[in-house]
């Protein structure tokens, strides 16, 4: 429609009226970034808008010479009229919730949410508008989230269970945001933690940015020996798997942390121990709250099970339809996409036997391909 | 079942055996015999007539979920697995229970069968009052047990291994307690599991009345040039060489009026042939012989497809066993009149085998036949015909080799020397999602090849197989990530796509077929590797496929 703040190009979600885009994948003069994983940040924007909180990543992964304005949470600025404020997306640190003013009409696009608080960044807020664009990638109902509280406590009885039989616990995840929720959440009496090269440089933001996480080593540091790895638990990026880097840790137990490994298919595929259902996305529920939250009566729905999401809201009294875009999904950082490199394994990974190698995969339901 | 359920996550969620050996044996020794009973059962493949129809099952669950039937199959379709789809939608546990697995088999479960029968009406409430009180993961043994979809990545071997850990005894031991312990009707008991495990008992352990069979003698893989054959072999004299069929290969024993028949893989299979079992009881006491089960018609061997079967069947009516009619090709003989053979070299057994094939005269048992030349190069020009033939290649066995145990090559060797699959590269029309391990991946595809040469503007693309193995994980990611951003049009679970994907695919064999399209089917096709480097235009067209056929 003509009268839309915002509209699909070519380049990405665009706001006539205002004259830039959210999270565009193809360059363009201003952007607004609702988070700073690449498939939402990417880089050759002339101008970046983005929370305060995403500006040490976006500087380190896009370079510290990008013209970037940031705002806090509910600070508006205006811009040819359209009034741009940010409001939490509680999907990692510095996600935020766009919400536009225009002419008496407000539109919130989403960018990536996440509807339960999980202490390391700020937790989602609905934000009331006309017209709401949602991600859609758990859109199914049989993604279903366990509570932090349920997850921890397997989590953490896994890695018991394997310190006491003396081997390491070696969990494989998303380096920016979820191995930080990890690292917050776990119990670190259990055992020493160790994080791989791709880690380490976003908990330093984290921690920069106020948030509680444990000690954490690295297995170049000194005193790192045999005896200390089989009683701690370790963070790499799924990258790792298969690499020789996991060599030092022996005979060790591995899992990994993702909302699909809520699928018994998915979790056996991945040819891991343990899988553990944990996503910085909203479950079905969660979309589901979130969208009646904002009183929205219009749903654009984006990157995820499209077809789905627009076809249940139109069948719920709302007027839905998709967008199409060029997000992936960070749980899903091996498969290829038009995005390219993705953050966690083509940035700051100094660790020099951090290299590749042979990569399982994880299903590409989060991607954008299912246009309705 | 909280145990139980406990277990199949265990066994569920572990990719290595012998972390699914410990598990199994774990539970066996603490499980209360009762509930033991029912494990094996199931395990070992046990599946009671179905309880409940999948339909009255997805209307009751879509219902309680409180969603659409489309969003229930979309629901479906993610997971690829009914049972699982149930336990995934629907809404949390509200009571709670402390009973066993055999308790709930016996109580609940199976009398589900009569309640649809005598009431009806009564089923949906007695369902909906039964998973109120499991927890998530019962859920999904609850209704994988009522689907029957109840599959765990364990062998029924595995479960024979732990059993016989567990007991202290053989496996092969157990493999014999265990036949008809699977029976649909069966109801295993405490004593039926404490017998499964006792020790062997005196009558068991004699050799004349035994019907353990002897460790399988392996052959290994034998892909030389034909010039090095004589270094390396000596001349063709010293061998015996027969084809190498391509079927089940099998012991028979026959001791004290009895006959078992054991695959190699250690499991009984004589109620799957019956015409085996009767030509068993044609052999004196005290025989066993090794050999390949296969289909045998109009004189000649009958490709696997054939043998598959009748190894998918349940039931063997009487249909089935007229029109697949197996045999044995007998090519050793390991016991005679008691004794054990396996000392004598090679060419010694056989003589004895021929003799007894030559006495005995039965139309299920037929000798392997041997092959001569007096060069290599004779054999090998022989060997050609072995595609024809529908056999795999050849078998060259030291005339003076004693019967080894596995793979073993100090008292003799036993060479396989294949022939090569035939290839073809074709392009991947159509997709669908898998199941179980894949669902959610486009896994399985549907291969074309042209109908015209290059340069021909109206050719087509004919569909000619299906394949789903032969990619590692990670380029079916890839795959499937192509497809979704190719995709053409979808039929439920099927995608047509661009075609832009070029495979080579291997397979066993080929023959016209009025069935097929392309008007020939292909045996056993499977993607050998992904031709990132060819162009669609490149592919093969009918013209190459059909010049492969047998003349």
């Amino acid at each position: 429609m003509p009268d839309d703040l915002v509209i699909a190009r070519p380049e990405g979600l665009y706001c006539p009226p205002g004259d830039f885009y959210i999270d565009p994948w193809r360059p363009v003069a201003r952007a607004v970034i609702t988070h700073a994983h690449s498939d939402h940040a990417r880089i050759g924007h002339a101008h970046y808008l983005a929370h305060t909180d995403s500006a040490g990543t976006l500087r380190t992964r896009l370079g510290n010479d990008i013209a970037l304005q940031t705002l806090g949470y509910g600070e508006a600025i205006e811009h040819h009229g359209v009034r741009v404020s940010l409001h939490p997306a509680g999907h990692v640190l510095g996600s935020a919730q766009v919400r536009l003013e225009h002419g008496g009409r407000v539109w919130v696009a989403s960018g990536d949410y996440k509807t339960e608080p999980d202490g390391t960044c700020a937790p989602f807020e609905p934000v009331p508008c006309d017209t709401f664009i949602t991600e859609s990638t758990f859109g199914l109902p049989i993604y279903r989230w366990p509570t932090q509280g349920a997850l921890f406590a397997e989590i953490d009885a896994w890695w018991r269970g394997n310190a006491e039989a003396g081997r390491a616990s070696v969990l494989f995840c998303y380096a920016f945001g979820k191995a930080q929720r990890i690292l917050h959440g776990v119990d670190a009496s259990i055992g020493p933690v160790v994080v791989h090269g791709a880690v380490e440089p976003l908990n330093a933001v984290y921690r920069a940015a106020g948030v509680a996480l444990p000690n954490t080593l690295r297995v170049t540091d000194p005193g790192i020996d045999a005896a200390l790895l089989k009683r701690a638990l370790v963070l790499a990026p799924p990258s790792a798997q298969g690499t020789p880097w996991m060599r030092r840790f022996g005979n060790y137990a591995d899992a990994f942390a993702s909302g699909w490994m809520q699928l018994r298919g998915t979790r056996r595929r991945r040819g891991v121990d343990r899988g553990f259902v944990m996503s910085d996305h909203a479950d079905w529920p969660g979309l589901q709250q979130a969208i009646a939250g904002t009183g929205a009566s219009r749903v654009f729905v984006t990157h995820g099970s499209v077809a789905v999401m627009v076809r249940w809201l139109t069948e719920n009294g709302l007027e839905a339809q998709g967008f199409k875009t060029e997000y992936g999904d960070e749980d899903d950082q091996e498969t290829p996409s038009p995005s390219g490199g993705r953050l966690g394994r083509g940035q700051a990974a100094p660790d020099a036997e951090a290299d590749g190698g042979p990569h399982p995969s994880l299903p590409t339901e989060g991607e954008g391909a299912t246009a309705p | 079942m909280k145990d139980f359920a406990a277990l199949y996550r265990e066994l569920d969620a572990s990719t290595s055996s012998l972390a699914k050996q410990a598990a199994l044996q774990r539970y066996l020794r603490e499980a209360d015999p009762v509930d033991a009973a029912w494990a094996v059962y199931f395990l070992a493949g046990g599946k009671p007539r179905q309880l409940v129809p999948n339909k009255l099952l997805r209307l009751l669950a879509q219902e309680a979920a409180g969603l659409p039937e489309w969003l229930f199959d979309e629901s479906y379709e993610a997971v690829g697995d009914l049972a699982e789809t149930i336990a995934l939608l629907l809404p949390p546990p509200t009571e709670a229970h402390d009973l066993g697995l055999a308790r709930w088999v016996e109580e609940h479960l199976l009398p589900l069968r009569d309640a649809g029968k005598s009431a009806p009406d009564e089923l949906p409430a007695r369902l909906r009052a039964q998973w109120r009180q499991l927890a998530a993961e019962e859920r999904l043994v609850y209704f994988k047990l009522i689907t029957g979809a109840f599959r765990v990545g364990v062998s029924k071997l595995q479960v024979t291994q732990a059993l016989a850990a567990v007991g202290g005894i053989d496996p092969k031991r157990v493999a014999q307690r265990l036949m008809g312990y699977t029976h649909i009707g069966g109801r295993p008991r405490a004593e039926d599991y404490r017998a499964l495990i006792a020790p062997e008992s005196g009558a068991e352990q004699v050799q004349k009345t035994s019907g353990q069979p002897y460790p399988f003698f392996l052959a290994h893989a034998f892909n030389l040039p034909l010039e090095q054959f004589d270094a390396v072999l000596g001349p063709p004299a010293d061998w015996i060489v027969e084809w190498k069929w391509d079927g089940i290969r099998a012991q028979l024993v026959k001791r004290a009026g009895a006959v078992w028949l054991w695959s190699r893989g250690e499991e009984l299979v004589t109620e799957r042939f019956p015409e085996l079992a009767v030509l068993g009881e044609a052999l004196p006491d005290g025989t066993v012989l090794d050999g390949e089960i296969a289909v045998w018609r109009e004189d000649r061997v009958q490709p696997f497809a054939e043998l598959q079967k009748r190894i998918g069947r349940k039931t063997l009516g009487a249909k089935l066993l007229r029109e697949i009619p197996v045999v044995l090709l007998a090519y050793d003989i390991l016991e005679w009149e008691g004794r054990d053979l396996r000392m004598l070299p090679q060419w010694e057994r056989r003589a004895l085998l021929d003799e007894l094939v030559t006495r005995v005269q039965h139309p299920a048992l037929l000798p392997s036949p041997m092959l001569t030349g007096i060069e290599w190069s004779d054999l090998a020009r022989q060997r050609e015909a072995a595609r024809s033939m529908g056999v795999e290649g050849m078998m060259l066995k030291r005339r003076d080799a004693q019967y080894g145990v596995g793979r073993t090559k100090d008292v003799g060797v036993w060479w396989k020397w294949k022939i090569d699959p035939l290839s073809i590269d074709a392009v991947l029309i159509y997709a669908q999602r898998g199941h179980g391990r894949r669902a959610s991946l486009y896994s399985d595809y549907t291969f074309a090849v042209w109908d015209g040469p290059p340069g021909q503007d109206d050719r087509k693309l004919v569909p000619f197989a299906k394949a789903y193995s032969g990619l590692t994980d990670a380029e079916m990611a890839r795959v499937d990530a192509i497809i979704r951003k190719t995709t053409v049009e979808s039929f439920g679970p099927v995608r047509s796509v661009e075609p832009t994907l070029v495979f080579e695919l291997g397979f066993e064999g080929i023959a016209r077929s009025a069935r097929h399209k392309s008007g020939i089917a292909v045996r056993f096709p499977r993607m050998l590797r992904w031709r990132e480097d060819k162009p669609v235009a490149e592919a093969d067209t009918l013209q190459t496929l059909a010049a492969l056929l047998p003349s």
